[in-house]
């Protein structure tokens, strides 16, 4: 191969192919395809090694990037997989999902240039690539033995990414962790929230076969709190509890007519689509039913993965985002909503909801707004949006998808004798071991956070993991 | 995969399954309910628990076959697996010593009535059951009922069994004699939880319901059961099931409940053309 003269400086980000939007907007594949092996090569040939990494302390797991960039640009594929599976055992759903812009690739020198890196799609390559030419093989652990002799159980509550990458680091020490999980599928947000078309659910299921493999048990439909309580779970012999159930309950808009038909959380919509698969219906039995203009009141990234899912549902025409600041506080990733853009996502901005109206059946017709300006920034730094006296008006809609964020779950917290939470309801913990109120009972991920990213729950399980650890070699001695 | 070990037809499209499911049983309690997946490509549907035994793990559930899920749940058999058995979901029902209490079922609510009027009977109330039907042929649990009772009395539309009438006018009969009475617990179709709210309320008779709300995940993450109870918004899932029946805003339940009504013959519809045993079954309860 002809050695690249161009200075590392100067070489452009090798674009990502990806699916045109107009045919994207009609399937449900994944929009960008990811990087062949010619393509990762030449990107990760654009990494200068730089002797202090400062990618490194960007990634919430501080995966070793330069090692695994540096094996990919001398094509050690499996070495970079390898490197990359040392801190971070689900790099196929990190590389798709991650905020790396705001991560590792926000503290890239060559950020410098405008032209970062683009970590997240070498990652992804090497777990692709590791999928595609490598036979999952589940290495033999050698079991520890409690004091009593027998495996020592830990209960993990909840298959999401805090519960999955905390069961996947205790069965590698030798521990048997049981993951509960309330639905019917593992993965958690990744397989009920996340659309298809970012991440396709084969690779959540993918982790989730490998985790089986090397020896975690996996108990769906039970839901800890109510088929067992954690006082049961100890009786039961689990020497530690893990919580990793996620933020939960759906906001509300909290203006009148949002019982009316066709008001969905964002969480129903996604959930009924994604996990239960509404998307095939009727092959599939679960319906979702929308109509020809839809709106998502929001700008978050559930807002704009409802959107773009709108967009791809037969007979819906217009899809709608409704959101009270403008484009600069849309807290979505800048990429989700360019993509929105390119689909024909209508952006309705300084915007908002005032009441949702109603037909003679109790279906939704309409939504009445008002027009905003944005003020002084209020405490969250961002400039205050103001209504504009007069300027209500209407958008006809079928359906509309509040998309307001979560607030803590109450199901399994209000009934732990000892368990502290904080004043939002959330699960008090020590931020560096997940340790919660109750000894041997730890907790990450949303729960303890709100909501918050996928990597920053699988952050908390990979430390939880390591204090779970240290607690029962102290408890097992 | 939940292995169905016992099976009953209780009427022309009413049945009882038993499946072993522990993690349901260990603490299930009168009032609780699962939820239910028939198979792979499967709804997630909410049934009441009828009956359960902890030491053998034994879940029962009854449910009318009115649509695809629960006549796909109808055609299976001893030996065969139900996909999805989750739960206990909701508040179990808060039974302590009332005294003299009424409960009160309607056609498929009487399963869900029956664990309820046993508990309040252990804990030392006089129940009387008023259990209602369209017609003879549709009565169900009728024994079982009258074992967990002090009294039953059986009401049908066309007086073909028991006293001819609704189950409100068996309660309206009770008030007119004067039959003191503590508390009513009513679960049935909306229209029945209504009429019975409705007629309490005006004597000030305690009232609980319990509310059957469409719903996905039943854990509080989907809000899709939303009810309106005394002006609050609840998530029936984990806020209810039982509410006081003087407070529920019946009339947005039944729109809500009637949300998918075409998608759920579009569904059926689908079904019998793919498979003749599901047309069959459809036909048959018909």
């Amino acid at each position: 191969m002809e050695e690249n003269k161009i200075p590392k400086a100067k070489r452009p980000r090798v674009a990502v192919r990806q699916q045109e939007p107009q045919i994207r907007v009609n399937n449900f594949n994944e929009v960008p395809f990811g990087y062949n092996e010619e393509e990762a090569v030449a990107e990760a040939e654009r990494c200068i090694q730089c002797k202090n990494p400062t990618c490194i302390l960007g990634c919430p797991v501080n995966i070793n990037i330069k090692e695994f960039i540096r094996r990919i640009a001398v094509r050690d594929f499996k070495g970079a997989i390898d490197t990359i599976k040392n801190d971070n055992s689900l790099p196929a759903v990190c590389g798709r999902v991650c905020p790396q812009e705001e991560q590792c690739e926000s503290t890239c020198v060559m950020l410098k240039t405008k032209n970062p890196i683009n970590i997240g799609s070498l990652e992804r390559f090497a777990a692709d690539w590791e999928a595609a030419n490598l036979k999952q093989e589940a290495t033999v652990i050698t079991k520890r033995l409690g004091r009593d002799g027998k495996l020592i159980k830990i209960a993990v509550a909840g298959a999401g990414p805090a519960g999955l990458t905390l069961a996947g680091d205790l069965v590698k020490m030798g521990y048997s962790p049981v993951v509960f999980e309330a639905m019917h599928i593992a993965g958690g947000v990744l397989v009920y929230g996340i659309p298809e078309f970012r991440l396709p659910k084969a690779i959540v299921q993918r982790e989730v076969d490998y985790l089986q493999k090397i020896g975690v048990e996996f108990q769906l439909n039970v839901v800890i709190g109510k088929s067992y309580t954690i006082d049961d779970l100890k009786k039961q012999g689990f020497k530690a509890v893990f919580i990793g159930v996620g933020a939960g309950t759906p906001m509300f808009l909290g203006i009148p007519g949002e019982n009316l038909k066709g008001v969905y959380s964002a969480n129903e919509y996604l959930t009924r689509i994604n996990a239960m698969k509404g998307y095939l219906f009727p092959e599939y039995d679960t319906p979702v039913r929308v109509g020809k203009k839809v709106a998502v009141v929001g700008a978050g990234n559930v807002a704009m993965d409802s959107a773009r899912w709108s967009k791809r549902l037969p007979g819906v025409e217009e899809s709608h985002i409704i959101y009270r600041r403008s484009d600069a506080e849309m807290p979505a990733r800048k990429e989700e909503i360019e993509r929105a853009h390119e689909e024909g996502v209508i952006f309705n901005l300084l915007t908002n909801p005032v009441e949702v109206l109603g037909d003679e059946n109790g279906w939704v017709k309409g939504i009445k707004c008002i027009k905003m300006e944005l003020g002084e920034p209020d405490s969250s730094g961002r400039r205050k949006p103001i209504p504009v006296p007069g300027s209500e008006f209407v958008i006809e809609l079928d359906t509309i998808i509040p998309a307001l964020g979560t607030k803590a779950n109450k199901l399994l917290t209000s009934d732990v004798p000892g368990l502290k939470l904080t004043k939002w309801g959330n699960i008090e913990v020590d931020p560096e071991t997940g340790a919660t109120s109750i000894p041997g009972v730890y907790a990450g991920g949303d729960i303890t956070t709100g909501s918050a990213t996928v990597i920053a729950a699988m952050g908390a399980g990979r430390k939880s993991a390591k204090a779970i650890a240290k607690y029962l070699e102290e408890l097992e001695s | 995969m939940y292995k169905i070990v016992e099976k009953k037809v209780l009427s022309k499209d009413i049945k009882l399954l038993g499946v072993v499911a522990p993690h349901v049983t260990f603490n299930a309690k009168a009032g609780n309910f699962i939820i239910v997946i028939p198979d792979e490509k499967g709804e997630r549907i909410p049934l009441t628990i009828y009956d359960w035994n902890k030491e053998k793990g034994i879940l029962y559930m009854v449910f009318q076959e009115i649509g695809l899920s629960t006549i796909k749940l109808g055609k299976l058999n001893v030996g065969d697996d139900v996909f999805a058995v989750a739960g206990p979901f909701g508040h179990h029902f808060h039974s302590e010593k009332y005294g003299n209490t009424v409960v009160v079922g309607g056609g498929v609510g009487v399963p869900a009535i029956y664990p309820i009027a046993r508990q309040l009977r252990q804990d030392g109330n006089k129940v009387t059951s008023i259990i209602g039907y369209r017609t003879k042929d549709m009565v169900v649990l009728e024994d079982e009922m009258r074992a967990v009772s002090d009294e039953l009395k059986i009401a049908t539309n066309d007086g073909s069994h028991g006293q001819k009438g609704f189950v409100t006018d068996v309660l309206q009969q009770m008030i007119d004699k004067g039959d003191k009475i503590d508390l009513v617990v009513a679960v049935g179709p909306v229209v029945m939880m209504k009429a019975v709210s409705d007629l309490t309320k005006k004597y000030s008779l305690k009232t609980i319901v319990s509310l059957n709300a469409m719903m996905v995940d039943a854990t509080g993450m989907c809000g899709g059961c939303r009810v309106t109870v005394g002006g609050e918004v609840k998530f029936s899932c984990v806020d209810g099931p039982d509410f006081d029946g003087h407070k529920v805003d019946f009339e947005q339940l039944t729109s809500r409940l009637s949300a998918y009504k075409d998608e759920e013959k579009h569904s059926l519809n689908h079904n019998c053309n793919l498979n003749p045993g599901i047309k069959a079954a459809s036909d048959g309860r018909k």
